[in-house]
């Protein structure tokens, strides 16, 4: 079978990524994207762009400045008021167009609400293969095609998958999967500037209201860079209070297993696991959970567990890097002091 | 016009991922005995459905498409109340990837939507098998519905009108979004809890007759848009990530005091991640 790509797709070149630009902030996932962008695109010797979506203005400005600074050799930008807050119509419509003038072969997106949400409609717009929540990309050697592979079954598979008769070929990847670059700022480039071509009475969907997260309020688990999670070993609701003291210390979010979701102790978008939130935080500190399979799948992307267990043949030391084994009424708060004691060491050495 | 709201919820039957396994020689995912389960995500939005069917009235069908087994998920939605089951089934199907199921739900939607015009249609976040929350989107697109993703609530619906506010989870907040129906909504984990059945609809729901579709019967004529042929990714491998070799290694620290154990932990995490403390941010900390 010929892997050789039919004659109407050759004319699509380069890698795009797609900077999520949101009330004037770029998402840092972004960022990363053009890190490996760069990758892939120095693979096939083809060219890096960014593509901005935004209102005229200075948050818009900045994230074209930025997109050069953290890689992209030029940026495609389409600056529309109706760009200021995400709604999936025009943001679909701008992108869809923008692909369909310009043809890139590869199109990557943060697996962020907002990436999922678009990525998902676009795919069907453009009808090619989308590839979710990769973790590593490649070129493969013989067709030229993406590899972009991912894991499934809750982690405890990979596949590799390759889009090889449609373009662009798309992939969205979370955050912090990638690293995230050395800005160079003294990179600039070119800007194309495109229009979206459509006015508010196109979009049936309006925004109502933004309802930014108090602390308290809704967890941001999924993309906290530390979590402190507790479990039934906890034994008492008032013993919730050592995981969020050390949460607190450590800047952290903090989370538990279903169970303490079932007995009221924590709100619900606080549990980790299969039918919780999947964290992929750089250090995750487990106590009194025992580790179960649906616990498991949502929390062993950490590049770091560290589980306290009275129990030394508790499933949880199975797929951590570190143990102790030890009452967590007693080690939370040692470790909360000894954080403490550490931070305090840090902040006056400079 | 119709009463009430008419629903479809979208559903589908997973492996338990609790229990998957992978062959430690060939890599591929070992099926048989696996129990399967409705994904997890989906009952959330079959409360949902159920939920504004108390409210206002109306009808909640639920739909899956996969092979004849996956009957019993379907009618277990329905001892959980759902009103009508349809199975989409076909080896036209066998090997879709997300842009070919939408398009296959698509093609039943629409034959649902003409006999009664669908309002909304339901669909969980993602799945815990492919997890890839591509295919609400995927039939938003295909069929013009209104897209709602990661709704966490429906503080109002009204069909006269025929609008909708919803509560979408965004980045750093919930955006408060109103638009038309029809529309389809891909609801968040965690924001209800299903109903237990009651027993005239557990009873019900063993003897009920799903209706099963085939690729013809969902009025679908171009069934090189389904399946695999359908399908623009192709899987190109499969294998099971590296085990990890080593058990957690065991800190104890110089006696057997809390504290020392935790100034080891401290130590122990910040050589293994220098940049660690750096990445602990939030000044307050500090004070
Ligand atoms: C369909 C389905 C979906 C599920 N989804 C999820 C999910 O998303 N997330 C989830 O977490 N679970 C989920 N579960 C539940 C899961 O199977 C486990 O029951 C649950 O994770 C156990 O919680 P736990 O570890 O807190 O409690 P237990 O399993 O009871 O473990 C308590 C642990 O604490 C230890 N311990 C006791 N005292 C102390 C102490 N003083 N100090 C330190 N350690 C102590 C014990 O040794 C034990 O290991 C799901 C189950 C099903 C069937
Ligand atoms: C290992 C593996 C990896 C895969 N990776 C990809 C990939 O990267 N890209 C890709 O395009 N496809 C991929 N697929 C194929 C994909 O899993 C199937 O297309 C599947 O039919 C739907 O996708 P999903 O499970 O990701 O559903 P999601 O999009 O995560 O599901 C969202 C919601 O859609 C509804 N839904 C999904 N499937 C059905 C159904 N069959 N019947 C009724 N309702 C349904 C449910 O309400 C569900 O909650 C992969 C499959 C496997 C086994």
């Amino acid at each position: 079978k010929s892997k050789e790509l039919p004659e109407h797709l050759k004319a699509y070149r380069h890698v795009w990524v797609f900077i999520e630009l949101e009330h004037g902030r770029v998402h840092s996932v972004s960022w990363e994207l053009l890190g490996e962008a760069r990758k892939l695109a120095d693979t096939l010797k083809v060219d890096v762009a960014g593509v901005v979506l935004g209102p005229a203005g200075e948050g818009t400005d900045q994230a074209v400045a930025e997109a050069f600074h953290y890689g992209a050799d030029q940026v495609y930008l389409v600056e529309d008021p109706l760009l200021t807050n995400y709604r999936t119509d025009p943001f679909t419509k701008a992108l869809t167009d923008l692909v369909n003038t310009h043809k890139p072969e590869i199109l990557m997106l943060g697996a962020s609400t907002l990436g999922r949400d678009l990525a998902g409609a676009l795919a069907t717009t453009l009808a090619t293969g989308l590839t979710a929540d990769c973790t590593e990309l490649a070129i493969d050697g013989t067709s030229r095609a993406l590899a972009a592979t991912r894991p499934t079954f809750g982690g405890s598979l990979l596949c590799t998958i390759m889009t090889l008769a449609a373009r662009p070929q798309m992939a969205t990847v979370r955050p912090r999967v990638m690293s995230m670059p050395e800005p160079d700022r003294s990179r600039a480039g070119p800007v194309i500037r495109e229009r979206l071509d459509m006015v508010e009475e196109d979009i049936v969907t309006k925004v109502l209201d933004f309802i930014p997260d108090a602390d308290t309020n809704q967890a941001q688990l999924a993309f906290a860079d530390i979590v402190v999670a507790g479990g039934l070993g906890l034994q008492r609701p008032e013993n919730v209070q050592l995981v969020k003291d050390l949460a607190e210390v450590l800047g952290a979010e903090y989370g538990c297993s279903r169970p303490l979701i079932q007995k009221g102790w924590m709100t619900a978008d606080r549990q980790i696991g299969q039918t919780g939130k999947t964290i992929r935080p750089r250090l995750y500190i487990a106590a009194g959970i025992s580790g179960a399979i649906q616990h498991r799948v949502g929390s062993e992307g950490a590049d770091r567990i560290l589980a306290i267990n009275t129990d030394p043949n508790a499933p949880i030391f199975d797929f951590a890097h570190h143990g102790i084994v030890g009452d967590a009424l007693e080690i939370l708060p040692a470790l909360t002091e000894a954080f403490r004691a550490r931070l305090a060491v840090d902040r006056l050495a400079g | 016009m119709s009463q009430g709201l008419t629903m479809v919820v979208c559903i589908k039957q997973v492996p338990d991922s609790a229990q998957i396994r992978v062959h430690p020689v060939t890599n591929t995912i070992m099926r048989q005995g696996v129990p399967t389960i409705i994904n997890p995500y989906d009952l959330f939005a079959l409360e949902q459905a159920l939920a504004l069917r108390d409210q206002l009235g109306g009808t909640v069908t639920v739909l899956t498409m996969g092979p004849q087994m996956a009957e019993t998920s379907l009618r277990k939605a329905m001892g959980h109340g759902a009103d009508r089951a349809i199975l989409l089934t076909d080896r036209f199907f066998a090997g879709s990837d997300t842009l070919a199921t939408s398009f296959a739900l698509s093609a039943a939607i629409g034959k649902i939507n003409a006999e009664t015009p669908v309002d909304v249609v339901f669909t969980g976040k993602q799945t815990i098998d492919g997890d890839t929350a591509q295919v609400g989107p995927g039939i938003a697109r295909r069929m013009g519905l209104n897209q709602l993703t990661y709704v966490s609530a429906i503080p109002a619906i009204d069909k006269a009108a025929g609008e909708i506010t919803a509560h979408r989870r965004a980045e750093g907040g919930v955006q408060v979004l109103k638009t038309k129906l029809p529309c389809l909504v891909t609801m968040l984990e965690g924001t209800n809890e299903l109903r237990r059945g009651s027993l005239p609809d557990v009873l019900r729901a063993e003897r009920a007759e799903i209706t099963t579709w085939n690729a013809k019967d969902a009025g679908i004529e171009d069934v090189t848009k389904c399946g695999l042929k359908g399908s623009p990714t192709k899987v190109s491998k499969v294998f099971a990530p590296k085990p990890r070799s080593e058990r957690a290694a065991m800190i104890e620290g110089a006696d057997a005091t809390p504290a020392a154990i935790a100034a080891a932990a401290v130590e122990t995490l910040v050589a293994a991640d220098p940049a660690l403390p750096g990445v602990i941010t939030r000044p307050s900390a500090l004070a």
